[in-house]
């Protein structure tokens, strides 16, 4: 396994979010796919973090999964909010914020 | 440390009234003259002690104000017989005109405020009498200007009074720019402000003469305004707004002879600048001299004769100056400061027993004011300058230093002058105070705290010029060229222009001069067997001209205000309102606006619009990267 082994994870898990971010109707997909671009870069973080002997990208990723978990929490609590009132989570119907 | 009380004292008069005893009229007037005669107790020992020891060490205190790399501007004083004279004059004559003041203003609106200002004004006027450098002086020179626009508006809801005051100011920047101006180049020449140091380095001959001819003109364009010089005199007359105790205190005795102060202070740059840099000075003074004399004829209110007649004596000292008297510059201006200060007061309690300026509203006053009229003919006296008076030594002093620089134009410009002051003088005596009665009101003697002023300075008028008698040592001169940082002083003896010679073929032709202008004077408004009104009608162009101060106020008003001025200012207008206004700010927000509509229409609110655009981006951004 070398570093490039895990960038090319790590890209592909990428690809794939964005893929799911612009593609997908459902917001909570378009969330999840997120969470997934997120974890990608966590990924090539840790294994920079490993292959260069530096603490720094570990402790980045420590610090991503946490502002990710707050994130999620505030974002799921938002969509529960939009889903209450206007009763639909498809994202081409929520298209209010415009002239 | 007792000199720079000499600042504060005054100065904190001038807040004590304004902010605390501002609604006690009589207080505030206490106050006021309380700093000037403490300032006048301070000034007096240093002064005895000088008439003691002419050629004692000058006294230089000074601290850093500042320092900025490359610029060190110091707050600074210095004593020495030049600034004693001054401050002698400043305060005693300043003491006098305050207590005088206390009497002529009483009742009026606005006596507190009167009396800030002239402590603003003393405070001011000491620091340009203390100054030993060029940026403090200035300072307190602005100052001064600033304490004169006060006063000089001191009944500012009357238009004139208002517009007179505003005309000095203006009328005043455009010399004071020449001036500062003038301190860059020495600057830029010296690397110092400090009038000594200044003086050393110019001295030791470091400085090109087309340097220092520029400088010393620019500088002298400050004094130019100061002192009324011609083409800047129209303020002067006009300044005739204020109350009387102002226009003799300020207007005449001391801060429009700021500027012959400053010519003498800064002495040791005239003496080293080019002869024809002189020259422009000596005949700038020659010409005001006696055009202002001429205008002083025209007039009919005793302020403005005695206004002119001030003019006219500034040029005097200012010729003076021109021709390397700065010694007889520096004694005529000492006379002067009594002797007009006199007239000015004189004036006052005779406007203040007729409520009116009009001469010829007056007349036969002599029963009625007799101790008026007394002090103001010796003062006329004095100002014509018959011996033994005061004037008389100081104007021959002057004439005499004019006649051995070899200018004979001038020396005649000054005799003629002399002639036509002695005729004018005569006609404001003549009408005031004797012929038939004209006045309507019932005129009395004023209170005594208005005549003991006026008493003290006719004495002074009288005998002050005996500080200068010629063969007297140590006499006026010694003084003078005993001034910090000249050469005279550097070396300790005696300097070239102190040796004052008496010369009677000066002193007799003025004299004749001075006997054709009162026989003239006597013949036609006493006597009356030369027709007034037929020498009018005579000359009536002339005369015309005269009455309207020879067309040069309406030059003024026409060309430069009327013509260049308000045509400034409509381009200026214009540029504002079209050019800042509709093409630069509402263009602006015109442009911002269009580019915001436009924009608008790619906001669809589809979030994967958005998504979309970013992702396209960072690929074409990759791109870019990855091609160069």
């Amino acid at each position: 396994m070398t570093l490039n082994h895990y960038l090319i994870l790590s890209f592909i898990l990428f690809s794939i979010g964005v893929a799911g971010v612009l593609l997908r109707r459902n917001i909570i997909i378009v969330l999840m796919s997120l969470e997934l671009i997120f974890n990608s870069v966590n990924i090539s973080l840790a294994a920079f973090a490993y292959y260069l002997k530096s603490i720094t990208g570990t402790v980045f990723v420590v610090f991503n999964i946490t502002v990710a978990a707050a994130e999620v929490a505030i974002g799921l609590a938002i969509l529960v909010a939009v889903y209450r009132t206007r009763k639909t989570v498809n994202v081409e119907e929520l298209k209010d914020m415009r002239y | 440390m007792d000199i720079w009380a000499l600042l504060i004292v005054p100065l904190a008069a001038a807040l004590i009234i304004t902010f605390i005893t501002r609604k006690r009229a009589e207080l505030s007037s206490y106050v006021s003259v309380g700093a000037v005669v403490i300032c006048f107790l301070i000034v007096l020992p240093y002064f005895v002690r000088m008439l003691g020891n002419p050629h004692f060490e000058h006294i230089e205190q000074s601290f850093l104000w500042l320092d900025i790399p490359g610029l060190m501007v110091e707050m600074g004083t210095i004593i020495d017989p030049l600034s004693l004279i001054m401050l002698f004059i400043v305060t005693f004559v300043g003491s006098l005109i305050h207590i005088y003041s206390r009497n002529y203003m009483h009742g009026e609106k606005g006596y507190a405020r009167f009396f800030a200002s002239l402590s603003l004004f003393i405070f001011s006027m000491l620091g340009i009498v203390l100054a030993n450098n060029f940026i403090m002086i200035f300072v307190f020179w602005e100052l001064v200007g600033l304490a004169s626009y006060l006063l000089i508006g001191f009944y500012f809801e009357k238009p004139s009074a208002a517009d007179a005051a505003k005309k000095a100011f203006l009328v005043n920047r455009i010399g004071d720019f020449g001036f500062i101006l003038g301190i860059f180049v020495l600057y830029y020449a010296t690397g110092t402000f400090n009038f000594i140091e200044m003086a050393h380095i110019i001295q030791a001959g470091n400085v090109s003469s087309g340097t220092l001819g520029l400088a010393a003109l620019l500088i002298f364009c400050g004094a130019m305004g100061k002192s009324a010089q011609f083409p800047l005199h129209v303020w002067l007359p006009d300044a005739m707004e204020g109350p009387t105790p102002v226009s003799a205190l300020i207007h005449a005795a001391t801060m429009v002879a700021a500027g012959v102060y400053m010519l003498a202070r800064t002495g040791f740059l005239y003496a080293a600048a080019p002869q024809e840099a002189m020259m422009v000075i000596a005949y700038i003074g020659g010409i005001t001299a006696f055009m202002a004399a001429l205008l002083a004829l025209g007039q009919s209110d005793i302020k403005r004769i005695i206004a002119y007649s001030t003019l006219s004596s500034l040029g005097y000292m200012v010729m003076s100056v021109g021709v390397g008297g700065t010694g007889a510059g520096m004694f005529y201006l000492m006379t002067h400061a009594f002797f007009k200060a006199l007239l000015f007061l004189g004036a006052g309690s005779v406007i203040h027993a007729c409520h009116t300026n009009d001469i010829w509203e007056m007349g036969k006053l002599y029963p009625k004011m007799k101790v008026t009229a007394v002090t103001f003919i010796l003062g006329a006296l004095a100002m014509m300058g018959i011996f033994p008076f005061s004037g008389f030594w100081s104007k021959d002093e002057i004439l005499t230093s004019v006649f051995s620089s070899g200018n004979y134009l001038l020396f005649g410009v000054g005799v003629l002058t002399a002639g036509i002051t002695a005729l004018f003088m005569t006609k404001v005596v003549a009408v005031t105070f004797f012929g038939e009665k004209r006045y309507h009101s019932h005129p009395h003697e004023s209170p005594v705290g208005m005549t003991i002023p006026l008493v003290v300075l006719a004495i002074f008028a009288v005998i002050a010029g005996f500080a200068g008698l010629p063969g007297l040592d140590p006499n006026f001169g010694t003084f003078v060229s005993a001034v910090a940082g000249s050469a005279a002083a550097h070396a300790g003896e005696h300097g070239a222009h102190a040796e004052h010679h008496f010369n009677y073929f000066v002193a007799i032709t003025s004299t004749i001069a001075v006997f054709i202008g009162i026989i003239i004077g006597w013949l036609i408004y006493s006597k009356k067997s030369i027709d007034n009104n037929a020498i009018a009608e005579k000359f009536s162009g002339f005369y015309k001209a005269l009455q309207n101060r020879l067309y040069i106020d309406h030059f003024y008003d026409r060309v430069i205000v009327a013509g260049i001025y308000n045509n400034i200012a409509r381009l200026f207008n214009f540029i504002e309102v079209y050019i800042i206004i509709h093409f630069v700010l509402n263009g602006i927000a015109y442009v911002t606006r269009q580019i915001g509509k436009a924009l608008r229409l790619t906001i669809s609110g589809q979030l994967q619009h958005y998504a979309f655009a970013m992702v396209g981006g960072v690929l074409v951004l990759m791109i870019i990267f990855v091609l160069l």
